[in-house]
């Protein structure tokens, strides 16, 4: 039985408003579990899950995992690193191998752009992409949506502007969609060498200068800048950057409005943002974390086949 | 399992006599119905319909059917030595007589490296064996392509080879080009390159623009191709030389050549069947069926690329045929490797994305795909003159067909068209009066 949002949770961009919403409303039930006592509901038990990280991750690996643990299912986590990956396996040797062993679903993250839905296309079992390449993220985008929706209330009509290495951000492709869906205006801001060179024509506004982009919006979604960047010629110091492109609160005192402050983590800080912004009253940056096990456990919850409107039933009466 | 010693199984061919065919051949102006007879290799007669029919001969009714000057590959890949799992000289001949072609040019970045007279005279022999499609070896312009050291063009051709390239890799250096240029003038052989800026194109995955800002794959600019066919054009002007630009795939490039030729320049150029009838579109869903280099661009480079073939400014078709392992392009988009089969879909990825849409004539796509590549590549045929050698082919011009991968003759599955319904479709094929192919349907 295909849910609402389809089999596999493979990227925003296919998806529409109404199925981002229903993510969004279905999560909300979910927030409360994680601040009980016993953080535990029966509603995936029996399921068996594989966590399958080709990529180190610490957060994204840790929130799905918590997500599952904390709905009862059966999660097993494979890193590429000591697994037959690294004795030469194949991708699509390693699909077929895990439907041998008649799981229920997957979560990939993996560092080429496309392997979750290359993934998704061989196997039965659901599939969610925890970050494939620098294509898309699509549980970051939405944890990110529910951060800004607690926040503003109805997105629509506001303004978010992606901030760094729009390029080679994963992050920023979900997000850009995501935003866009709820009826977001986005914005960018980075330098050109960082921005895909046709990203007006997906429909955004691009900012040279940061203090225009912090003019302009409602939020900042501030990308992590990899110091491979550097090393690869797009830019050509960390230090530079940030008196370029560093949001610092310097700068946010200049904006006509408070700015909520964004950020995917981990932080490079004292490059794309300062510690007095991070740590600041408008940082929203661990709000996102919390709201990460929220969203994937409704992703969790409703690729099972779990009903939207069940999900208040679902969390159960709970041991408090 | 001996290898044994191996000889050409070559018959004397019977003389055949192609019967009420349309008589379609550009480089004399011919297009009529008729008949063609064949004697000893040679085109006997060509024209009237003849009053009986000669002792012995085989006849074969053309109703129907267009018979043209043999198609004339001059870009493809037939792995061998080195990947023969993936391809050899003989399935490649055969899959080539299959797609209608007569004589195709293997590039040489085989493995060892086709870049002396001794590899060459390897694949010449291969090819005889092979006994099908006629193939013609192009030699490296470096040493083991590597891009430095000039490889003996003079021994090259001597043992057969008809043009220099280092295809597959881009001459990354100016002065090797220019030396090239001036040095094969002596052989009269084109020198052939894959136009490719290294540092632009590094690490891409297909064409950049929107679809790649989508999908999050790193992108080849148009502007990797430009830089280097003009670079090449200029090269050209300054030493004389003949220049052939591979598998021309933008816009940008269409327009350059059509400067260098305005000029006088001693430029040719050739398109794929793919970029004149795919887009990047394609590549939504990682299919890495539509993965090749250069890859496929924009609607806009597809129009210009169409029309450059109509009006001559691209000469020729040639399909880059590169066949893969399947489990080699079974996997990530970014790792998988570029290129796909192309003998037996050409004709009619043609057809379809050219003649039956009005955009060229049944006369300019035999032109395209067998007068002009005997032409600039100096090469026996591409003509129906009477005494000339009788590379024919017989293709039916209405045919439709769906695309059918594990029917091909390649060893290659590897096409973008598998399940696409086409027209027009390759019936015989006659290399130097033999029948190396002919099709099972009536």
């Amino acid at each position: 039985m295909t849910s609402p949002i389809g089999k596999d949770l493979l990227a925003l961009e296919p998806l529409t408003g109404d199925q981002i919403r229903l993510i969004l409303d279905t999560a909300e039930p979910f927030k409360e579990i994680s601040e009980r006592a016993i953080k535990k509901v029966p509603t995936l038990r029996g399921k068996t899950i594989v966590n399958l990280f080709f990529e180190s991750s610490t957060r994204t690996r840790i929130s799905f995992e918590f997500a599952e643990k904390r709905l009862s299912a059966d999660t097993v986590n494979v890193a590429a690193s000591g697994s037959s990956v690294q004795k030469g396996e194949t991708l699509v040797d390693t699909a077929r191998n895990l439907e041998a062993m008649r799981i229920d679903m997957v979560v990939i993250r993996h560092g080429s752009s496309g392997a979750a839905k290359f993934l998704a296309d061989r196997i039965e079992s659901n599939v969610i992409n925890a970050g494939d390449g620098t294509h898309e993220h699509p549980t970051q985008g939405l944890l990110d949506l529910l951060t800004l929706r607690d926040h503003l209330g109805d997105l629509a009509g506001r303004k978010v502007c992606i901030c760094g290495d729009v390029l080679h951000s994963r992050v920023a492709r979900s997000n850009l969609w995501g935003l866009k869906k709820l009826g977001v205006e986005v914005g960018v801001c980075g330098p050109r060498s960082l921005l895909p060179n046709a990203i007006e024509s997906l429909g955004v506004t691009v900012f040279d200068h940061i203090e225009e982009a912090i003019e302009w919006a409602d939020a900042l979604n501030i990308l992590r800048l990899q110091l491979e960047r550097m090393h690869a010629g797009y830019i050509p110091s960390l230090r530079e950057y940030n008196r370029i492109f560093g949001v610092t609160s310097a700068r946010l005192e200049k904006a006509p409005r408070d700015l909520l402050i964004l950020h995917p983590g981990p932080m490079n800080r004292g490059v794309e943002i300062d510690s007095d912004v991070a740590d600041g009253p408008h940082s929203l940056i661990l709000n996102q974390v919390t709201n990460g096990v929220a969203v994937r456990m409704a992703v969790l919850y409703l690729l099972a086949g779990g009903n939207a409107q069940l999900a208040e039933a679902a969390k159960g009466q709970g041991e408090r | 399992m001996s290898i044994a010693r191996r000889v050409p199984n070559v018959e004397p061919a019977a003389p055949t006599l192609l019967r009420g065919g349309r008589l379609l051949d550009p480089s004399t102006g011919l297009d009529s119905p008729g008949d063609l007879f064949i004697v000893d290799g040679r085109i006997e007669h060509v024209g009237d319909r003849l009053e009986s029919t000669p002792d012995g001969a085989e006849v074969m009714d053309c109703t129907g059917l267009i018979v043209s000057p043999g198609f004339i590959d001059v870009h493809c890949h037939l792995r061998e030595p080195g990947r023969e799992d993936v391809e050899t000289v003989a399935t490649g001949a055969r899959a080539a007589a299959a797609g209608g072609f007569t004589a195709i040019c293997a590039m040489p970045n085989t493995s060892p490296v086709t870049d002396n007279q001794a590899a060459v005279g390897f694949i010449v022999r291969q090819a005889q064996l092979a006994n099908a499609a006629r193939v013609y070896p192009i030699g490296a312009i470096s040493v083991g392509q590597m891009g430095e050291k000039l490889a003996e063009f003079g021994e090259m051709v001597g043992a057969g080879a008809v043009a220099l390239s280092d295809d597959g890799k881009p001459v990354v250096s100016a002065q090797l080009m220019r030396t090239a240029l001036e040095y094969a003038r002596t052989f009269n052989v084109p020198v052939i390159d894959h136009c490719e800026e290294p540092t632009l194109a590094d690490g891409g995955a297909m064409n950049e623009g929107i679809v790649s800002a989508r999908l999050g794959l790193k992108g080849i600019p148009a502007e990797a191709e430009e830089i280097m066919a003009i670079r090449d054009i200029l090269l050209a002007r300054r030493t004389g030389g003949h220049v052939h630009l591979a598998h021309m795939s933008t816009r940008g490039s269409v327009e350059l050549i059509r400067w260098g030729k305005e000029r006088g320049i001693n430029v040719t150029a050739e398109v794929c069947p793919h970029h004149i009838s795919l887009t990047e579109e394609r590549v939504l869903g990682y299919d890495t069926n539509a993965k090749m280099n250069p890859p496929l661009r924009t609607a806009a480079d597809v129009e210009a690329l169409r029309e450059a073939v109509a009006d001559g400014t691209i000469d020729v078709v040639a399909t880059d045929h590169a066949p893969h392992h399947y489990d080699e392009k079974e996997r990530e988009f970014a790792d998988a490797p570029n290129g796909i089969v192309g003998l037996e879909t050409a004709l009619a990825v043609v057809v379809t994305n050219l003649v039956v849409p009005g955009l060229i004539s049944w006369s300019t796509l035999v032109d395209r795909m067998a007068c002009t590549p005997a032409r600039i590549f100096h090469l026996p045929g591409g003509t129906l003159r009477r005494g000339t050698v009788a590379d024919i082919t017989v293709f039916d011009p209405d045919a439709e067909w769906t695309v059918d991968p594990t029917t091909f003759l390649s060893k290659g599955r590897n096409t973008p068209y598998a399940g696409m319904a086409l027209r027009g479709r390759n019936r015989c094929t006659i290399v130097e009066g033999r029948i190396v192919y002919r099709a099972s349907v009536t």
